[in-house]
């Protein structure tokens, strides 16, 4: 009589935890073992997802190696408010290196390993988007082309956030950062600038290429562990919502990222060898607009008039991501909901 | 000893633990629990969400036992409770509420399957308990009294137990297997059933008995009469004897086509009970609107399903040899009938009168201190009447007449008299505050549209008394039981101990939940956002 699917586990795997999976189907993070790489008494705003996006990821890295690996962290909030001497919140091997060269520090120690026969332990990179997309731009390239044995994880929060939010080249177009005011016919960043660096990385052919939000724990996770099998340049960019630079209550951060999501702004994928292998489905494609009015770096988009222009334009690009990497798939329940988003954006 | 090290690493790092970042913090997270809606609307008071929480790991005689400290006849409630719970089901503003009687009714029975029983382990009290009917209210209450050390003694008037359960609401709802299995487990509690044994004057059968308190559960079993002028041929019967004399060896003569006066749920099982066993044509004539009935919407689409006719808007006005006359009614504008003056005329070779209960309230001539109100007795909210020790509940007393309204005045009444035995009054635990839907962080559960339970084939429904509800079978409650959002109290999902960014979460292990750790907790909020289930709550410092 029944036609429903017999496996079903209350949440899915929505939630961080589930007590109806089996012990080795749960996440890295539902484990009280875990690493808690990145431990309490850290310095991060209140609800800070970079903090978070980084335990995430680096507890992930940390099961998948077998708790054998060092990371080197470029300068940005990650480093600044984990290490004010002599405190430090990590529970690993990490070093500091400058803004620009972490790249070529976890290149280095990588090559170091190699010489003394320690393969086995694992080299994480990780930075912030200006550490990543402008200033270390050019040793990330270099350990892309030279398919060094890094992983490369970037911490994208859309601006240099450590000191007081100016634009990267990761800004978001109409974003208002210290440096892209308010005022003019185009308010904020500019619309057609900055770099896609999952592409651009995608485009060196190395073997792995991922995207991730903070809202997405187990996917997330997945990603790492999957980056962590293979040997050579790999890369995983994750979206970690600042509170403090976008203009967000600080316990809706990983709201803020599921958002982004779910609108199609940032599409969640993962590529090896240059190839997007799958994507990350919209559950419910919502309208850019959910995702812009609760952060006041887009308070202008809003006020005192609603800019529909501007809010068209950035729908374009949500649109046009879900169409790009085939982000939706119609089910019965929601029909009609992608039409709705494209009526009115020309698309 | 930093001497010896080498340059660059001469310093002893510290960890960040010294630092206590819960200084920063403005308001902090505090598990709660709440009350889910369908506990708070259940009028047996079970905690559906405890014992659902139990089915969805598939231990379902931990599920069954946590059911049956509130409600001993699941298998019984599954099948016609009318679930007022399911309405009030969160889940149900997502896609569709639990089929909560579904899951309850599959627990019943597979504790018949299993043979499971109750346990007594309360240490006897020496007391003896007078409870008057076994019917639900009864029942319940000698259930519960047991449970709590009490010598129970039932004195039933009928030939056998279980009241309107077995002489009101037909087999094909409720087969009678199941009834008599339910029943006995709670007899086997060592409660004594004395039936065939009406009691006339209470106060001296608990005399006679030496009992310490009394609880009266006799239902309301008297026809309500309308004055029709009727031939001396015509056939006039009432709906509760029609369907007490089901139960007999003879069933009732009623005849090709059968016209059931009334609009509430008994004359529809008087409708569908006529069909099944034979009548060609059953018809219900009632006043008013399908709107307005009183009965339940499902019970009517199942009778219009089976071939029942409705004429609505009509009251009869004479009964014939062979035909009744009906007059066209019309709804007011404040929706009372009013007569038009049409008449119609409708084969019938009987008349059914369907038109509600009066209790017989004789066996409480002569007790000092009782009230009795519109043709109920008043009890005080612990269930107590005006004579002290002589309790009451079900349909005798002012409240909805349903099973499970009778089954909690059980469990309420049992809870009381026990205090009152022990000489001291029961103080029911205070309430948790509602959990709502606002509360709840939607996203987590995913999506999954509620089982539909298998139905009996239409010509069997027309012919015979085969149980027309089907039940799940493991796989679909399970599935069932996992769609409950455990709304209002944390069902250990990890999202609190994942999403703080600050580690302050410290998880404490399966059953015993979380705490947290306030020397680092910045008091984000992040945990209550992403709680699916809203059981934490942001609370102000006082700073
Ligand atoms: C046809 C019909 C269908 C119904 N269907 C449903 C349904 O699907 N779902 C639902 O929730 N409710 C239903 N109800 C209502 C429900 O049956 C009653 O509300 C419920 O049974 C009341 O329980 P009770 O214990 O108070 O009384 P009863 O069930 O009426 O039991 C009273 C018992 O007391 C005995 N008794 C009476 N007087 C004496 C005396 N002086 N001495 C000793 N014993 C005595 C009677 O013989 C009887 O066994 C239905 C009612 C009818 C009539
Ligand atoms: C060569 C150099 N230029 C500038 C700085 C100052 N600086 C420190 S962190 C930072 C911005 C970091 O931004 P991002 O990489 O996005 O990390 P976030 O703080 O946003 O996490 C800047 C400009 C520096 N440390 N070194
Ligand atoms: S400024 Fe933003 S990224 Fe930096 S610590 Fe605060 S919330 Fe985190
Ligand atoms: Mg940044």
């Amino acid at each position: 009589m029944s036609t429903q699917p017999i496996k079903f586990y209350q949440t899915d795997t929505f939630t961080v935890g589930n007590r109806l999976l089996a012990p080795h189907e749960r996440s890295v993070q539902a484990d009280p073992r875990r690493a808690n790489a990145l431990n309490c008494g850290h310095r991060a705003c209140q609800g800070c997802g970079e903090a978070l996006g980084a335990r995430y990821a680096i507890d992930a890295a940390m099961r998948a190696s077998g708790g054998r690996l060092i990371a080197a962290n470029a300068t940005g909030c990650l480093e600044v408010f984990s290490t004010p001497y002599p405190e430090t919140s990590w529970q690993i091997p990490w070093i500091h290196s400058l803004f620009g060269n972490v790249a070529a520090v976890a290149t280095g120690i990588a090559a170091a390993l190699k010489v003394k026969g320690q393969g086995d332990v694992r080299v994480v990179a990780q930075g912030g988007d200006g550490g990543t997309t402008d200033i270390g731009f050019g040793c990330l390239s270099g350990m892309f082309e030279r398919n060094d044995d890094v992983l490369y994880i970037c911490y994208d929060n859309e601006a240099y956030m450590n000191t007081g939010v100016q634009r990267s080249s990761a800004t978001p177009p109409a974003a208002r950062t210290a440096t892209t005011a308010v005022h003019g016919p185009e308010p904020g960043n500019v619309f057609g600038q900055g770099k896609n660096l999952p592409w651009i990385a995608m485009a060196h052919g190395i073997p792995y290429v991922a995207t991730a939000t903070v809202a997405d724990l187990r996917d997330l996770e997945a990603k790492v562990q999957r980056a962590m099998a293979f040997r050579g340049a790999r890369y995983v960019h994750i979206l970690v919502p600042c509170p403090l630079g976008w203009g967000t209550a600080p316990d809706e951060t990983i709201r803020i990222a599921r958002l982004a999501k779910e609108t199609g702004l940032f599409p969640v994928y993962e590529a090896e060898y240059g190839e997007i292998t799958r994507t990350l489905k919209l559950r419910k494609p919502l309208p850019v607009e959910d995702y812009l009015r609760p952060q006041k770096r887009f308070a202008h988009l809003f006020m005192p008039e609603p800019r529909r222009e501007v809010i068209t334009r950035i729908q374009r690009l949500a649109n046009r991501n879900i169409r790009r990497f085939g982000l939706y798939e119609e089910r019965p329940w929601d029909a009609g909901a992608l039409d709705a988003l494209r009526s009115g954006s020309d698309a | 000893m930093s001497m010896h090290k080498p340059f660059a690493i001469t310093l002893d790092v510290g960890s960040s633990l010294a630092n206590h970042t819960g200084s920063w913090r403005t308001s902090r997270p505090v598990y709660v629990d709440r009350l889910p809606p369908c506990n708070a609307a259940c009028p047996a008071g079970e905690d559906i969400q405890g014992w659902l929480y139990h089915a969805e790991s598939g231990d379902y005689e931990a599920a069954w036992r946590v059911l049956v400290r509130d409600n001993p006849m699941p298998a019984v409630m599954g099948r016609v409770c009318y679930h007022s719970c399911e309405p009030a089901c969160n889940r149900g503003q997502l896609d569709q509420a639990v089929s909560i009687h579904a899951v309850e009714r599959f627990l019943g029975d597979e504790a018949r399957s299993h043979g499971w029983r109750f346990r007594r382990d309360a240490p006897r009290s020496g007391k003896r308990v007078l409870v008057v009917g076994a019917g639900p209210s009864g029942l319940a209450a000698a259930y519960h009294l047991a449970l709590f050390g009490h010598e129970v003694e039932i004195h039933e008037a009928g030939p056998m137990a279980g009241g309107m359960l077995r002489f009101g609401i037909p087999k094909y709802r409720l087969p009678r297997d199941v009834l008599d299995a339910e029943i006995a487990r709670i007899l086997d509690l060592g409660i004594a059933l004395r039936l065939d044994t009406k009691v006339h004057r209470i106060l001296d059968s608990m005399r006679a008995g030496r009992f310490d308190a009394a609880f009266l559960a006799v239902g309301a079993h008297l026809a309500k009469r309308t004055y029709i002028p009727a031939g001396t041929a015509a056939k006039v019967l009432d709906a509760v004897s029609v369907l007490r004399s089901m139960e007999g060896a003879e069933p009732p003569l009623l005849g090709r086509r059968v016209v059931v006066y009334g609009g509430g749920n008994t004359a529809l099982d008087v409708a569908r009970t006529a069909k099944r066993l034979g009548a060609e044509e059953a018809i219900i004539v009632y006043r008013r609107t399908r709107a307005r009935m009183p009965a339940h919407e499902f019970e009517v689409e199942e009778a219009l399903q089976e071939g029942i006719l409705i004429k609505w808007l009509a009251t009869i006005r004479e009964a014939g040899d062979g035909a009744i006359t009906v007059e066209r009614m019309v709804l007011d504008q404040h929706g009372f009938p009013q007569p038009t003056g049409e008449l119609d005329t409708i084969a019938a070779d009987s008349l059914v009168l369907a038109l509600g209960q009066e209790v017989d309230l004789s066996l409480l001539e002569a007790v000092p201190g009782l009230a009795v109100e519109d043709g109920v007795v008043r009890v005080d909210t612990g269930m107590m009447t005006g004579h002290a020790g002589i309790f009451a509940g079900g349909d005798m007393v002012p409240a909805e007449r349903n099973v499970t309204v009778a089954i909690g005045h059980g469990k309420k009444a049992a809870r009381h008299i026990d205090a009152w035995l022990r000489g001291t009054t029961y103080q029911p635990r205070e309430k948790h505050q509602r959990a709502d839907f606002a509360r709840l962080n939607p996203w987590y559960y995913a999506d999954a549209p509620q089982t539909v339970q298998p139905a009996l084939d239409i010509l069997r429904r027309q012919s015979t008394f085969d149980e027309v509800q089907g039940g799940l079978d493991e796989s679909n409650a399970m599935f069932e039981a996992r769609r409950c959002l455990s709304c209002g109290n944390c069902f250990e999902c990890d999202n609190c101990y994942g999403v703080c960014p600050d580690n302050a979460v410290v998880k404490l292990g399966p059953g015993l939940r979380f705490r947290f750790d306030y020397d680092y907790c910045k008091g984000c909020g992040l945990c209550a956002a992403e709680c699916p289930c809203g059981a934490i709550e942001m609370v102000p410092e006082a700073i």
